[in-house]
């Protein structure tokens, strides 16, 4: 193991690494640790210039109940969720089926294809921006949960395409050809082998996709104006100017608007870990 | 891919069309999504339909925000009956392309030349009206009284004397003039008043429509008494959002602050009152330049693609109508356009009425009476020139390359 | 693959449709959504439009326009210091992953709070910093103030402005390398390193010599997303500045929005200027990588 394991130095190395690694924690997380504090203060520290010091009271049932009712975050929450769960299942499911066919399939053109999904999800966004809001404003879906559920689906199957074929080409290809040589069709291949094996990579790519969606801006303010579209990330920007100076409001809403990616990373860390990974150890 | 798109847009229209307004339907689309004038439209509707039984009013309404890009759309594909928006340069996009319907008959027949008098110049293009205004607000210097008196100063009658009090007022410790500009707005009010001040209202507008060139003399001098005022600023105002900048006028952090009436309520938040929150105009700076306010305008419109324009006609006299004006701008806490209409019994707002029946004329804030990206570019400059003074001369420079391209239509 | 007796027409068949078959769903949206955009917005960047009326043809004059505007060459300038700068996260999260590959008590819990910052989104990023940056009550102007005594409001400076938003990237770009290399170093052939250890090596060689080699594809990867994220950045800057001060911030994603999505601007074939210029840019980059992957399929 690099570097040296610390049982193996010396005590006051193992006892200097002890202290350093909570000091070094809290350090790192200091912005977050302060907005977390900041949420829990009474309104009276802000306004009495109390930012730092110890809270004068725990102020966290008030703010945060503060932010949910005085604002739109619960319906920014919701409408956050309404956009990510589709495209979740859209993305997935897509990917499934262009990984295997990228995957198992031998053709012309096979690497030109995957080279373009993959290559396609580098793009920057904002050379797509005025004709893919033009094409949704077209379909009449502009403003739209569908609308903007749509585009994340096709932008994210490029990614996730990457993802599927990757991890399927490390398949025992032997399964599908014993399966052929029994005159199995090919989708029923799909379906009832191949699709059973991949599962923990479509829980990996579910829970990145839930992140990289949760947590888009762009699109979420080009193609959502309204608050009844509104995803919680632009919605934050409206909190922004509604409560004016309240740092501990806004402190709150962040904390808020921060967590169900959170949870899902805690919940499912393993999977997390190992959807960003794949690749990191390939030769 | 076209075809499909084409052919998709076609069904869509069709199926509008089936269920598309019937006569004595009225279609409205408004941004009125803070509490205040959302009530306001809300009674204003109600009373509407009581008064004409026979018309429905179907009413959408907007994200305050997302509106400003909504109605670029909405006007050219599926037109409501009424929309609102603002008056002055900031509707001259909409008329030059023909999306607002010409309604100098409403005037007309209503007699509003006379009673929306104040407003009645920003309404007009080419001699012809586009819009019925019901509601402004006034802007002007909101100051702390209890820093004034700490500094032992008193209210200035012109800018030398604003200037002096400032030196009084930094050895007491606190900021002359704050301001917040992350958004850029709040520091184009600082620069309306001291251009129309400095150089009237007239060159203002010709300015700001792009008639006179940023690196005029004139324009340059306007500067020079800004950088009067410059060293006596807020620091930091380019990183902060007007709202901060309003805590440290209501902390007695700041003396003044060039705000519009709006802010009131976000001063009395930060523990201001009646006794110490005091409201100015702003002081003459050049001697005989008659006295010119900004006071933005809302507004309301038929576009040119609206179906019930006879009905929508009703409204926007409706609107007009003093009884109207003095019910909404009560909820509103701004002033009725109509001259005969009430003001609200609050001392802002009668200063304010005051202050704007009494102007010379009412220009609508840098960035509606500009076109938008010449706006932002001069927004930008003022933010610079407030940190940069020294900068000013590469400024109008870069400001008068934006207008060439800008204004070349 | 075919040792078994002649298939029947249609099952040979089925194996030449069938990859078609499971590919049409996924590039039909691809093609709709990313590739054929990116053509379309070529096509509008040689047009002037404003999202409303009809569209004008002005061939190159948008390109002729960007080259005399000033903002064109802030953004430039600005995405070439994110580029660079950008880069620190790799050994940055390089240095917190040996730093953290210790099996103590409670080690797994210490990396998933280091990688945190990674999973909450931007916005709330951006938002925790300019809370940290804020003059008067800022936590960093505080520090800054204790130890040299001046004021100093990061996001007011447009010498400063920048650097202080890029800060803010870094924390949770690097929590991403820092995952990468973890893993990497989890995989690390430990043969190897036994075998070095007995020779002596320790510390930087052993690093550079064993360790480092091995850690070649998670490098790559940490590269190619670092690269692309720098250049990509855009709610950082939307959220921290709004591409100020007086546009010190800004970048040409975002003054693509500026120029035409936003409040301000509706010159769409000016911002489709910007935006191909942008792509142009990425394109480098992005050949690069598929290159290097070609190569690395070819090989694997």
């Amino acid at each position: 193991m690099f570097p040296k394991p610390i049982a193996k130095s010396a005590p006051w190395a193992q006892r200097a690494y002890t202290l350093v690694l909570p000091v070094a924690l809290i350090v790192w997380l200091l912005p977050l640790i302060g907005v977390a504090v900041t949420s829990i203060r009474p309104s009276s520290d802000l306004a009495s210039g109390n930012y730092f010091g110890m809270p004068s009271g725990f102020a966290f049932w008030e703010n945060y109940s503060a932010v949910f009712k005085n604002s739109n975050i619960g319906y920014y929450i919701l409408n956050s969720f309404r956009v990510t769960i589709p495209t979740v299942i859209g993305a997935v499911g897509l990917s499934c089926l262009t990984g295997y066919a990228l995957a198992v399939y031998k053709f012309k053109g096979n690497l030109a294809v995957f080279f373009m999904f993959v290559a396609g999800n580098f793009v920057p966004f904002q050379i797509l921006a005025i004709p893919v809001r033009d094409l949704t404003l077209h379909m009449g879906l502009y403003d739209t949960m569908t609308g903007l559920v749509l585009f994340h689906i096709a932008f994210q199957t490029g990614f996730c395409t990457l993802f599927m074929r990757n991890f399927m080409k490390a398949l025992p290809f032997a399964l599908i050809e014993s399966a052929r040589v029994e005159g199995i069709n090919e989708f029923r291949i799909f379906w009832y082998i191949v699709l059973p094996l991949v599962r923990p990579a479509m829980a990996a790519l579910a829970v990145l996709v839930f992140t990289f969606i949760w947590n888009d801006y762009f699109w979420a303010t080009v193609m959502a104006q309204s608050a009844d579209v509104r995803p919680v990330t632009a919605g934050m920007s409206e909190l922004k100017g509604q409560y004016k100076v309240a740092w501990e409001l806004i402190s709150a809403a962040a904390i808020v608007a921060a967590l169900p990616p959170v949870a899902m990373f805690f919940l499912m860390q393993k999977h997390f870990i190992a959807g960003l990974t794949l690749g990191a150890t390939k030769g | 891919m076209k075809l499909l798109m084409s052919l998709s847009g076609l069904a869509l229209g069709l199926g509008l069309m089936a269920t598309s307004a019937l006569a004595g339907e009225l279609v409205i689309n408004s941004d009125q999504s803070d509490p205040a004038p959302k009530k306001a439209m809300e009674g204003l509707i109600a009373d509407f339909e009581k008064a004409n039984p026979d018309i429905k009013v179907k009413w959408n309404n907007f994200d305050h925000e997302g509106y400003k890009s909504a109605i670029r759309n909405f006007l050219t594909a599926d037109a409501p009956d009424v929309a609102a928006w603002y008056a002055g340069n900031r509707m001259a996009p909409f008329v030059k392309a023909g999306l607002f319907e010409d309604v100098s008959d409403v005037w007309k027949d209503n007699g509003l030349d006379d009673s929306l008098k104040s407003a009645a110049a920003s309404m007009t293009m080419d001699g012809k009206k586009w819009g019925v205004p019901y509601t402004y607000y006034q802007w002007g210097i909101y100051y702390n009284k209890d820093v004034y008196k700490k500094a032992g100063v008193t209210e200035p009658k012109n800018w030398a004397e604003f200037i002096a009090n400032c030196e009084k007022i930094k050895a007491a410790g606190a900021d002359c003039l704050t301001t917040g500009t992350k958004a850029l707005w709040p520091g184009a009010g600082i620069f309306d008043y001291i251009d129309m001040r400095t150089n009237g209202y007239e060159f203002h507008m010709d300015l700001t429509a792009g008639r006179v060139k940023w690196t005029d003399p004139k324009v340059k001098a306007a500067f020079a008494e800004w950088a009067k005022v410059v060293p006596y600023m807020s620091a930091n105002a380019a990183a902060i959002d007007w709202q901060d900048a309003a805590a440290l006028l209501s902390q007695g952090k700041a003396a003044n602050y060039v705000m519009g009436n709006f802010a009131v309520d976000t001063f009395k938040k930060g523990g201001m009152t009646n006794d110490n929150l005091g409201f100015m105009v702003f002081p003459e700076i050049t001697a005989g330049v008659p006295r010119s306010e900004e006071a933005p305008t809302d507004t309301f419109h038929i576009p040119s693609g609206a179906k019930n324009k006879a009905d929508a006609k009703k409204f926007l006299a409706f609107l007009a109508s003093p009884d109207e004006q003095t019910k909404m701008n009560a909820i509103l806490g701004q002033l009725p356009v109509n001259n005969k209409a009430q003001a609200a019994n609050d001392p802002y707002i009668k200063a304010g009425f005051e202050e704007l029946s009494s102007a010379h004329a009412l220009a609508q804030f840098f960035d509606r009476d500009a076109p938008a990206d010449m706006a932002k570019a001069g927004m930008e400059g003022f933010q610079e020139f407030m940190s940069h003074p020294d900068h000013l001369d590469a400024i109008l420079e870069r400001l008068q390359k934006v207008a060439d391209k800008v204004y070349k239509q | 693959m075919s040792d078994h007796p002649s298939p029947s027409f249609w099952s040979r068949n089925q194996k030449q449709i069938a990859p078609w078959v499971f590919l049409v769903p996924g590039m039909v949206m691809f093609l709709l959504y990313v590739i054929y955009p990116i053509l379309e917005s070529m096509l509008i960047s040689l047009y002037e439009w404003d999202g409303l009326g009809p569209k004008t043809w002005v061939g190159l004059q948008n390109y002729r326009d960007l080259l005399n505007d000033d903002s064109f060459y802030t953004s430039l300038k600005n995405n070439v210091i994110w580029l660079m700068l950008y880069l620190l996260a790799i050994p940055g999260g390089l240095a917190v992953a040996l730093f953290l590959n210790q099996t103590v008590a409670g080690i797994r819990l210490y990396k998933s709070l280091f990688f945190f910052p990674f999973v909450i989104s931007q916005v709330v990023v951006g938002l925790i910093f300019s809370w940290f940056y804020a003059p008067d009550f800022g936590l960093l102007p505080h520090i800054i103030h204790f130890f040299t005594g001046t004021d100093l409001a990061i996001l007011a400076e447009d010498k400063y402005a920048t650097f202080g938003v890029i800060a803010a990237g870094l924390w949770p770009q690097t929590a991403y390398c820092m995952i990468l290399y973890l893993t990497g170093l989890n995989n690390i052939n430990p043969e190897q390193v036994e075998a070095a250890r007995m020779d002596n090596a320790k510390g930087w060689s052993m690093l550079w010599n064993i360790i480092l080699p091995q850690l070649r594809p998670a490098t790559f990867i940490a590269l190619v997303v670092t690269v692309i994220g720098a250049l990509r950045s855009f709610d950082l800057i939307s959220i921290m500045t709004v591409g100020g001060p007086y546009g010190s911030t800004r970048v040409l994603s975002y003054f693509m929005y500026e120029q035409a999505l936003s409040e301000y601007g509706t010159a769409m074939g000016y911002g489709a200027a910007i935006a191909v210029v942008l792509f142009v840019i990425m394109l480098v980059f992005i050949s690069l990588f598929i290159v290097r992957m070609l190569a690395q399929e070819r090989n694997g």
